[in-house]
């Protein structure tokens, strides 16, 4: 199980560094959204997949699952998304305002 | 255990809070003005229980470390908690006499205090996944602050400087999974246990470089491309806020991850922060000596200065420490006394580019006067507050017989002094430009307040450089001896 998921993570990695280097802001945006995905799936690998039991203690808990990694990828979701949403409309303002989505002509210069 | 080491965080969060319902403009001032003031006071406090107390450790909802968030404050996290509180004081009273109506009504001082909640928050947390949270607070504050104007310019550069910034924290949260995959723990007391335990070798040299990773990113440390572009896009309160606390945080993690927790393979990861702090100074110097606008030459000195820093951080021995304490305390002060009088000579002037300034000396004398002083305590000449951080890592450089890299060390202070040299001599010096004249207008002289404040900050660190020195001795000593931290936070 850990292997598959390690291969998975690999793909969404691959896949968001990818579409971080097209010439498409929306693309960009969307590529971290994937490298985000990944590395939360990475942090649930970290604890252990498949122990069969919930993240609680009972009274005498014969098993549990680690609850911490869950309630960092809690805290990391909660993050890229109001990150993620704000990317959104500075992309949009950007493209309003600047009438471009190509990160190359965001490049800037020292004639203004 | 002490409440009073979470006070200086609460203080901004509730003065934040508070200034989103404040809708007056000038009441948003003043409230943001009150709350700066009582954090620095707060701030002070602090300081003085930690000098009377030693380190105090404060658990957060009464869970032991290692499983709770952890709040410690030792020496270095007080000294840097109020200095971060002085400098928002003064850039609150900058933005008072700078910022207009129309930003002030888009909560701009209500960002400035989540600012430094971030700040204040990665300088005092024990735990390393909270250290990612405060780094999110103040980065998501510092993309608002950044953007806020919505200026060509700031829309472009924010754009580069947030993607920047959600790689490297990716990065962050990656490196944290593999931490907690084989140390167990998140608790930076407790990593430092099991990492001497493990004997710091394989996976965990892997982390230690992706942490190296991230936090040069964010500090600016070799991998600074992007910060140029983006710190000279705001107006110059906020400039002076980034470039005084943003890159310092990085810095400190820096400091905190290799002397505490990844401290036991120095052969190789601290020869690696020594190369990457060289380079930095190079590449920081051409910068400076290359660019002829006030903001971008400033903004290589922040490289410059972290080169610096980590150069001093790679030595790790008692005298190269004291050095980076002092230095670090002096650039913070430094650089946003100087991105501020860079913002008042850049409105005087009406123009950024040195071309179009001139003569200015006639028309402000003072501000030629306090940038001349504050230009030279970058340099650190001796009365002044940089020549004693510069003086001991310069002598841990030597104790630890690494002559080359000390030489250029020494060799980036020169070109620190013909960058300073050429901004002065450009801006005050020279017939006055009639290009520029009908563009330059008067600043309201409410602009030299926070700034005089902070020049005699600079020349207090420097006269005073022996009241001081009994506490960042002591500072560095947690630094050398991390067992004093781990002994405090777990035992505490």
């Amino acid at each position: 199980m850990e292997t598959w998921m390690a291969v998975m993570i690999g793909i969404l990695f691959a896949v968001g560094t990818y579409m971080i280097l097209t010439r498409s802001l929306l693309r960009v945006i969307l590529g971290t959204a994937m490298l985000t995905h990944g590395v939360h799936l990475l942090l649930l690998t970290m604890s252990g997949l498949k122990t069969g039991a919930p993240p609680l203690l009972g009274e005498e808990a014969g098993k549990y699952i680690d609850p911490l990694p869950q309630a960092l990828i809690l805290t990391s979701i909660v993050i890229s998304f109001g990150v993620t949403s704000f990317f959104f409309v500075l992309a949009y303002r950007t493209y309003q305002d600047l009438g471009t989505n190509d990160p190359e002509q965001l490049r800037g210069g020292d004639h203004e | 255990m002490s409440n009073l080491v979470v006070l200086p965080l609460l203080t901004p969060i509730l003065t934040g809070i508070l200034l989103i319902f404040v809708r007056n403009v000038s009441a948003q001032r003043w409230v943001s003005g009150a709350g700066a003031l009582l954090n620095v006071i707060i701030s002070a406090l602090l300081v003085n229980q930690v000098s009377e107390q030693g380190i105090l450790t404060l658990y957060m909802g009464g869970w032991e470390p290692p499983f709770g968030i952890v709040f410690v404050a030792d020496w270095l996290s007080a000294l840097l908690v109020l200095t971060t509180s002085v400098i928002v004081f003064a850039s609150v009273l900058y933005a008072s006499a700078s910022i207009g109506a129309d930003r002030t009504k888009h909560y701009f001082y209500a960002f400035m205090q989540l600012i430094t909640v971030g700040v204040i928050g990665s300088f005092l947390t024990g735990d390393i996944f909270n250290l990612f949270v405060c780094f999110e607070v103040m980065l998501i504050a510092s993309y608002a602050l950044l953007v806020l104007g919505g200026e060509k310019r700031q829309l472009r550069e924010s754009i580069k400087y947030l993607l920047i910034n959600i790689v490297s924290s990716t990065m962050f949260v990656v490196s944290m999974a593999y931490l907690y995959a084989v140390l167990g723990t998140l608790n930076m007391a407790d990593i430092a246990v099991r990492v001497a335990e493990a004997d710091q070798a394989g996976i965990l040299n892997v982390i230690a470089v992706l942490l190296l990773f991230v936090f040069a990113l964010k500090a600016g440390l070799f991998l600074f491309y992007w910060l140029p572009g983006s710190y000279s896009a705001p107006p110059a309160a906020v400039t002076a806020l980034f470039g005084a606390l943003l890159t310092k945080v990085g810095v400190y993690a820096l400091i905190r991850t290799f002397t505490l927790m990844f401290a036991y393979d120095p052969a190789f990861t601290h020869t690696l922060i020594g190369w990457l702090g060289g380079i930095t100074m190079v590449l920081g110097s051409l910068g400076a000596i290359a660019y002829r606008d006030v903001p971008r030459i400033l903004i290589y000195n922040i490289v410059i200065a972290v080169g610096f820093l980590c150069f001093g951080l790679s030595l790790a021995n008692a005298a190269a420490l004291s050095g980076v304490i002092y230095y670090l305390i002096h650039d913070m002060i430094a650089k946003g006394l100087l991105f501020m009088l860079g913002g008042m000579l850049a409105t005087a002037a009406g123009t950024e580019k040195l071309s179009g300034m001139g003569g200015l000396i006639a028309r402000y004398p003072a501000l030629g006067w306090m940038t001349f002083v504050a230009g030279l305590s970058l340099v650190g000449v001796p009365p002044l507050s940089g020549f004693i951080g510069k003086l001991l890592v310069v002598q841990g450089g030597f104790e630890a017989e690494q002559y080359g890299m000390t030489a250029v060390a020494l060799a980036s202070s020169l070109f620190v002094l013909l960058s300073m040299l050429k901004l002065f001599m450009g801006a005050f010096w020279g017939e006055p430009q009639a290009s520029a004249a009908p563009t330059g207008r008067s600043f309201q002289a409410g602009l030299y307040v926070p700034a005089a404040l902070l020049l005699a900050i600079v020349v207090l660190l420097g006269v005073g450089a022996e009241w001081l020195g009994d506490y960042v001795a002591r500072a560095s000593d947690v630094l050398l001896n991390p067992s004093r931290y781990i002994e405090a936070v777990l035992k505490g």
